[in-house]
């Protein structure tokens, strides 16, 4: 078994015009930079990109806003870029907000096959206009549904040609949750290890969730709010 | 009056010994410089961090390492990393025992809007509807009034809802106040601030009994 694929152009195969995107990260973090690059090279337009932030106006998911590459974006939330907000407000971009939790748990859900669930996050709310309302333990809920993508992209720190893959730190984010949700996911990763290097006991995603992998390059990783303290002296 | 740094020292007050706390952007972040001596508490942060700790050393700051607010922090030992499934999980689940967030407004039946301004900012509601759907403790760090002086403690929220009846309780620069089915119920009054003071910068039914100590901090 191989999932290697040469690099993210090859990765990105079979990425059309229209297609929905999942793609994991949390702000720049634990982004996949590599699949974000050559979807701007590839310029497939039309997407619907599902992911948390929508990148800042020159990096990350902001590179595809740019191209106007996007047509929709399903997100929790999208400050801190204004080629976003423009578009937005315009009504270029078409923009699904919706609560953080529930967004991890609608991906999650799409890959596990569940195609439903209840929460009380955004009972009252605009988010819950148009959905099912039940009561449990004398408490109203909202029918969220399973998100699908045609592909999701994650990125990890780790990973082999079995597609078994480990984060690192809270780059981990909603990558996990992505990678059990594409009808193909592809998988970049800072350092492609041979099978049986990492610790079956320390996966994270399992290997039956990915179909292609491979090693990234030239990380910026670069980061939102860079905030320090001082070494006592 | 209270500054930022005293409406964040007095919320500090609210933390109990062996409590996971949740803990927004803005003002609430604060409140992690004042966590009372003799007590420990655990932070999360919703992208995945249970045991925040400081913000890292210049030099020592690490991409993959950053908080919900995305400043890069660190971990304490003790302290866990999951994904956002499990995070919500927590959050959801009733696991947190506070949460302290950040308001724009704040209705006296506790209903909260922190998310959007029709027609001018949409960034979003984060975890925020999640994090008030769900948690029984819900202290909200806020200004009492806006710029112009108009109240932001009101009968009825004017702008898009974060949640319904869900928040506890409020601490803004005037006051400390619970939210009761009377409406917001006051509790102590910021130092140098009268009673009438708070009554007039309160739009939302406000209940005063008896005499109103200062807050101290």
């Amino acid at each position: 078994m191989n999932k290697l694929v040469a690099n993210a152009t090859a990765a990105i195969t079979g990425i059309e015009d229209n297609m929905t995107l999942m793609l994991g990260g949390f702000g720049l973090c634990g982004i996949p930079e590599n699949c974000i690059t050559a979807l701007v090279e590839a310029g497939v337009t039309g997407l619907t990109c599902i992911s948390n932030n929508a990148g800042v106006d020159d990096f990350g998911l902001g590179l595809l806003l740019q191209k106007k590459q996007i047509r929709k974006m399903v997100s929790s939330y999208v400050g801190e870029n204004d080629e976003f907000e423009r578009q937005m407000l315009t009504g270029e971009l078409e923009v699904d907000l919706i609560p953080q939790g529930s967004l991890a748990a609608r991906c999650y859900a799409g890959g596990a096959g569940i195609p439903a669930f209840y929460t009380p996050a955004g009972y009252g709310t605009e988010v819950a206009a148009g959905k099912e309302v039940r009561e449990f333990n004398g408490k109203p809920h909202i029918l969220e549904e399973a998100l699908a993508a045609d592909f999701a992209i994650v990125k990890a720190w780790k990973g082999d040609r079995f597609g078994n893959l480990i984060y690192n730190g809270p780059a981990r984010n909603f990558n996990p949750a992505m990678a059990m949700a594409g009808k193909i996911t592809i998988a970049e990763v800072e350092e492609i290890v041979e099978p049986g290097e990492l610790d079956p006991n320390f996966i994270h995603t399992p290997g039956v969730f990915v179909q292609r992998i491979f090693q990234g390059s030239n990380y910026e990783k670069r980061i939102e709010q860079r905030t320090v303290r001082q070494r006592e002296s | 009056m209270l500054d930022k740094i005293g409406i964040a020292k007095r919320i500090a007050q609210e933390l109990r010994d062996g409590w996971y706390v949740n803990l927004g952007i803005g003002i609430p972040t604060l409140v992690a410089n004042y966590v009372p001596e003799g007590i420990k508490v655990i932070f999360q942060s919703e992208n995945g961090i249970l045991g925040m700790g400081p913000f890292p050393y210049e030099g020592e700051e690490d991409a993959d390492y950053i908080n919900a607010g995305k400043q890069t922090v660190t971990i304490l030992p003790g302290g866990s990393i999951f994904d956002s499934v499990t995070s919500f999980a927590m959050i959801r689940g009733q696991h947190i025992q506070l949460t302290v967030l950040g308001a724009m407004e704040v209705a006296d039946n506790g209903d909260i809007a922190n998310w959007k301004i029709p027609g001018k900012m949409v960034k979003g509601m984060g975890g925020a509807m999640d994090l008030v759907a769900s948690a029984d403790n819900i202290v909200v760090a806020m200004m009492h009034t806006n710029k112009r002086g108009d109240s932001k403690l009101l009968k009825k929220c004017t702008l898009p809802l974060t949640g319904v009846a869900c928040v506890s309780r409020v601490v803004t620069n005037l006051a400390v106040m619970d939210i009761c089915p009377d409406g917001f119920k006051l509790l102590e009054r910021a130092p140098g601030v009268s009673v009438d003071e708070i009554k007039a910068a309160t739009e939302g039914r406000l209940m005063v009994e008896g005499e109103i100590p200062e807050i101290r901090i």
